[in-house]
């Protein structure tokens, strides 16, 4: 393998938008809204053709044949890199936007540093998600702001869904200071986006406790198996079929 | 000697490269049927290697998503195909990435005139911030409002028009 770093981080990148949007698509037909399903079914999309090409140069920086299909259907769950975040279960649709506001406030500032990066073709593939993501957190920091700021019900679901996903963003900004980007530098941004969404919705910062990690180590949640499970079943089931 | 020329509909003497980019420009994005991906600035380039008269297209995608590319690169090569020329590759770039400010001026009337709003141009950190209102395709008011953030496409969110009350598509600035 010629760059084994730049493998692993494309990797994980790349799972983290493969497993988020199969967690997204889960969403289809059943959003609160139609406007929402579809919101959701193009953002999933978007996580999609970015898995696509940092997979496909995933495999490619392997050098041992595998394609982006091989990564996606035929690696077991310790195989996978992704982080725990978005390998959670969807929850309510609050816990979703929680989800979505720290993925998309995490991935812009990624994609724009690595839009300046060394790596050609990490860089063309930050500046183009890039745009996505700031998309990505508009629409959730909306919806967040909208549940927070809205009746007691929905800022109690919203605030717990904060309350649910904000251990895991820890593992999102542990320093990996010979990567393309070291994700420890994003930080500063990250909290500056999301306790302003937050306190313009009305809600807490959550303290900062129980960090769980593990899955940039391939160590996961039961939850990826089933995920993985579904997604991969027609793949294995029918080896290279195609439309 | 000259490179035999591929057999084929193309008149003998004709630029090759030129009628292979004719061809590549006139294919139809299969997503929003009245523009050509030449007007939505997804062609790039085409190229002919005068060597081995193999043609290159490099296109590159509006979103990284997009599930019209596939579409697209047949098209290409059915196009080319019938233009005769039987060499060709078609590659696809994501640097620069896409913008909504390289869809033509006359893509942008074509959009327009089939009901679906074209972007304004993409803001710059300029020195008065501005949103230009999105005008209605049909009755042309300003008085339009977001119905939806994303749309149809990937490229669209969807509107409505307060004025004649028409609900239509906006190619969203990107």
């Amino acid at each position: 393998m010629n760059n084994p770093l730049t493998f692993t981080f494309a990797l994980a990148l790349g799972d983290d938008a493969l497993i988020a949007a199969q967690r997204l698509a889960e969403w289809a037909t059943r959003a609160p809204e139609m406007e929402e399903d579809i919101a959701l079914a193009n953002i999933a999309l978007d996580q999609l053709g970015a898995a696509r090409l940092l997979l496909s140069y995933a495999g490619e920086l392997e050098g041992a044949g595998r394609d982006e299909d091989a990564l996606a259907f035929l690696r077991d769950d310790r195989e996978f890199r992704n982080c725990l975040l978005v390998e959670l279960p969807n929850g309510d649709f609050a816990m979703t936007m929680a989800k979505l506001l720290v993925l998309s406030a995490y991935q812009l500032p990624l994609y724009t540093a690595l839009a300046g990066c060394a790596d050609e073709r990490l860089a063309a593939i930050g500046g183009k998600a890039r745009k996505e993501s700031a998309y990505h957190l508009d629409h959730a920091a909306l919806w967040v702001k909208r549940l927070g700021d809205g009746t007691e019900e929905s800022h109690r679901r919203m605030q717990a869904g904060i309350d649910q996903v904000w251990p895991y963003a820890h593992e999102l900004f542990v320093a990996q200071p010979q990567a393309p980007v070291d994700p420890a530098t994003l930080r500063g941004e990250f909290d500056d986006t999301v306790s302003a969404v937050l306190a313009e919705a009305t809600l807490t910062v959550p303290e900062s406790g129980w960090a769980p990690g593990g899955g940039r180590d391939g160590v996961h949640t039961e939850d990826l198996s089933y995920l993985l499970a579904e997604m991969q079943v027609l793949h294995r089931a029918h080896p290279g079929a195609r439309w | 000697m000259p490179t035999p020329e591929p057999a084929g509909e193309r008149d003998a003497g004709e630029p090759a490269v030129s009628s292979a980019r004719e061809a590549a420009a006139a294919v139809v994005d299969p997503e929003i049927r009245v523009v050509t991906i030449a007007d939505l600035g997804i062609l790039r380039d085409v190229e002919e290697d005068p060597a081995t008269g193999r043609v290159v297209v490099t296109i590159t995608p509006t979103y990284t998503g997009c599930p019209a590319m596939d579409v697209i690169r047949a098209d290409i090569r059915h196009r080319l195909a019938a233009a005769g020329h039987r060499d060709v590759e078609v590659r696809t770039v994501h640097s620069p990435a896409w913008s909504t400010d390289w869809i033509s001026d006359a893509g942008r009337a074509k959009l327009a005139a089939a009901g679906i709003a074209p972007p304004a141009p993409v803001r710059r950190d300029g020195v008065v911030p501005l949103t230009l209102a999105v005008r209605c395709p049909r009755c042309g008011s300003p008085e339009t409002a977001q119905l939806s953030r994303f749309g149809s496409t990937a490229c669209k969110a969807l509107w409505r028009c307060r004025a004649c009350s028409e609900p239509f598509d906006h190619l969203k600035a990107l």
